[in-house]
């Protein structure tokens, strides 16, 4: 079984990290990777870096061009993965837009990352209709779960679909805006956490956007599977430096 | 084989909706309804009376008799410079904010490179009262300072946009962005044929009104609706698009798109697309793109702002791919130099956009009885300051 279903079955709520490959410095994937399993996170969006992130606000637009200046690219981003999965034995996702990939070639890129043992993928702007008449069979072939985004616009009959097209969970997004623009919850986001939640959809979900803190991500838990930081991990380590992760995720989860 | 696009977006293998979920409710209603808007009588009737009283059209068809004689054949001047705000992109403006008022929405966002669809974007919403905030690469911003004084005296907001080349690409970024964070009742009034289905073909047909009045206006001049080629500079392509767009389905008449070589295509200060791109995604649109092998979209150099875009509309890469137009590179010093000529030979300052497509002569020769139809796409006004820093006017 996909380590992304396991994980999912697991009787407690995921927390998940997205980072950004090769920043703040180039070398940098593995040592984090470590130390957010070694943490205790979940589950990880290993971001691939691309100049122009459209869904993203300034904190990962900035690490996205940081980690291209450091030299970061597809192929070196596998290659530091290659081994990865000798110590990371939690499930890992890589997270980017669909232009690299489709430079690289969709088909070797899956087949890269069956190797490496990565389990899934997010590409937010490989919309559901190409990937399904397109790419579906390549990413199964590979073993790969593609992950799918809502949010609180999506109509009921899209959530449907994507549920239906979903092998692994859905990646809930908070409210509508782009990373890291909005922090906190109000009471909109949790009626709208309820409702996905009321929908008995037979994909898990997992809320995005806007979780920075033991509270933010309590909250987002509360009717969902788990929630995915981003932004608010990158300016950690930004500010504080690979070091000390685990004071981070020690502090999501006292 | 079709130059339009289908009830996807496509363009042969170009265009679609490579978007994030958030932009997917913008868009589908979008998609579901702007054929039908458009085609409703009481759209067509508002949309055609402000063209013709608030923007002036139609547009004159000016036989170009000192440029025609220069270049020994048949010159005609498609006069899109008078069109209200100085440039064709008006005619797009004008679509889309009747198009967002049917759509219930009260807020504007555009994006800007040269300024000018900036500019069209803060008149049509000070007609409608509608707020509005415009997207500007911060070099654009300074380079085209005569705009941004314009779209602030007409009501709008300038927003610089600081990421990337601080130019077009990265002021359209900025405008997506922002629609992301406004999905419910903001309109994105994209300014070219470039973008998510429905945008270039909805943008087209805003446009197609150049080609509907060129094939009526040579009639009356020649006796013959088709010209033997229609030329026009190809930033995104709206102008383009709007001036080919009758013409796509008749092969007798040749279409001739000029881009922005910069200081030359091979000198990594270039814009022209078709020569340097390859297939990918931008804002949402699958088309030739200029990107490192790694798919990183990379920075394009033209000394136009408006011409200044990585990628092309994907009807404008289905015409590269599939044969139908002739693409041609005209490098800066190429376009400031006709740019002048133009002035002098006719007493018409042409945006530098413009000027590229008639720096064309000196690649591609014309027969002496050749009707040649050119998009004078805008006026110079705003590029005034480039022309006296090149020349030392
Ligand atoms: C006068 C003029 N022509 C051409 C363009 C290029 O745009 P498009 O290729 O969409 O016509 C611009 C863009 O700003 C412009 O101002």
């Amino acid at each position: 079984m996909n380590r992304i279903n396991q994980a999912l079955k697991a009787d407690k709520k995921l927390l998940s990290i997205y980072f950004t490959a090769g920043y703040p410095k180039l070398e940098d994937t593995v040592p984090i990777l470590n130390a957010l399993q070694n943490s205790g996170a979940d589950m990880i969006e290993i971001g691939l870096p691309f100049s122009d992130p459209l869904a993203d606000g300034p904190t990962i637009q900035e690490s996205s061009t940081a980690a291209l200046k450091n030299g970061m690219h597809t192929e070196l981003l596998f290659e530091q993965l290659k081994d990865i999965r000798n110590t990371i034995t939690i499930p890992l996702i890589v997270m980017g837009y669909f232009n690299p990939m489709l430079q690289y070639g969709v088909e070797a890129f899956c087949e890269k990352c069956h190797e490496i043992g990565i389990d899934g993928i997010i590409m937010p702007d490989l919309p559901l209709d190409v990937y399904q008449e397109e790419y579906e069979a390549i990413f199964k072939k590979n073993g790969l779960v593609n992950v799918f985004l809502i949010t609180p616009q999506t109509s009921v009959e899209r959530i449907k679909q994507i549920d239906a097209a979903s092998e692994g969970f859905i990646y809930m997004v908070s409210s509508a805006s782009t990373t890291g623009a909005k922090t906190g919850f109000g009471d909109e986001q949790v009626a709208y956490f309820e409702r996905i939640s009321a929908m008995n959809l037979k994909s898990p979900q997992i809320v995005g956007f806007g979780i920075s803190n033991e509270a933010t991500f309590n909250t987002a838990t509360k009717s969902t599977k788990g929630a995915i930081i981003g932004s608010a991990f990158i300016k950690f380590l930004t500010n504080n430096g690979v070091a000390s992760i685990e004071s981070f995720i020690k502090s999501i989860r006292s | 084989m079709s130059y339009h696009a289908n009830e996807k977006g496509y363009y042969g293998e170009f265009g679609g909706a490579f978007i994030p979920e958030m932009l997917y409710p913008n868009c589908e209603e979008l998609r579901q309804n702007y054929i039908r808007i458009m085609q409703d009588p009481s759209f067509q009737e508002e949309f055609h009376q402000l063209l013709k009283d608030y923007v002036g059209r139609p547009t004159p068809l000016y036989f170009a008799k000192r440029l025609s004689e220069k270049y020994n054949t048949k010159v005609y001047l498609k006069r899109e410079d008078l069109c209200h705000t100085g440039a064709h992109k008006v005619n797009n403006t004008i679509g889309q904010i009747l198009m967002a008022k049917k759509l219930g929405k009260n807020r504007i966002i555009a994006e800007t490179g040269a300024g000018q669809h900036g500019v069209a974007t803060a008149t049509v919403c000070a007609l409608m009262g509608i707020e509005c905030v415009v997207y500007m690469g911060e070099i654009d911003i300074a380079r085209q300072a005569p705009n941004v004084a314009r779209m602030k005296m007409l009501g709008a907001k300038v927003k610089p946009a600081l990421s990337g080349s601080r130019t077009l690409k990265d002021a359209t970024n900025e405008a997506i962005r922002d629609w992301i964070n406004n999905p419910v009742d903001t309109h994105y009034i994209i300014g070219s044929v470039v973008g998510p289905h429905p945008y270039p073909d909805m943008v087209a047909r805003f446009q197609s009104v150049i080609s509907e009045e060129i094939k009526w206006q040579l009639k009356e001049k020649e006796g013959r609706e088709n010209p033997d080629y229609v030329v026009a500079c190809v930033g995104g392509g709206s102008n383009a698009a709007g001036a080919y767009y009758h013409y796509l389905d008749t092969p007798e008449v040749g279409i001739i798109a000029v881009e922005a070589a910069g200081k030359g295509v091979n000198t990594g200060e270039s814009a022209a697309t078709s020569a340097l791109g390859k297939v990918g995604i931008i804002h949402g649109s699958k088309t030739l793109l200029m990107q490192t092998d790694d798919g990183q979209i990379t920075e394009p150099y033209s000394i136009s702002a408006g011409l200044d875009y990585p990628g092309v509309g994907p009807m404008h890469a289905h015409l590269f791919k599939s044969g139908r137009g002739e693409f041609i590179s005209i490098t800066d010093d190429e376009a400031m130099t006709a740019g002048l000529e133009v002035s002098q030979l006719e007493g018409i300052i042409p945006a530098i956009e413009t000027s590229h497509a008639f720096a064309i002569f000196e690649y591609k020769k014309f027969k002496k009885d050749d009707v040649v139809v050119f998009n004078l796409s805008g006026r110079g006004d705003k590029d005034l300051q480039t022309y006296i820093d090149y020349f030392k006017l």
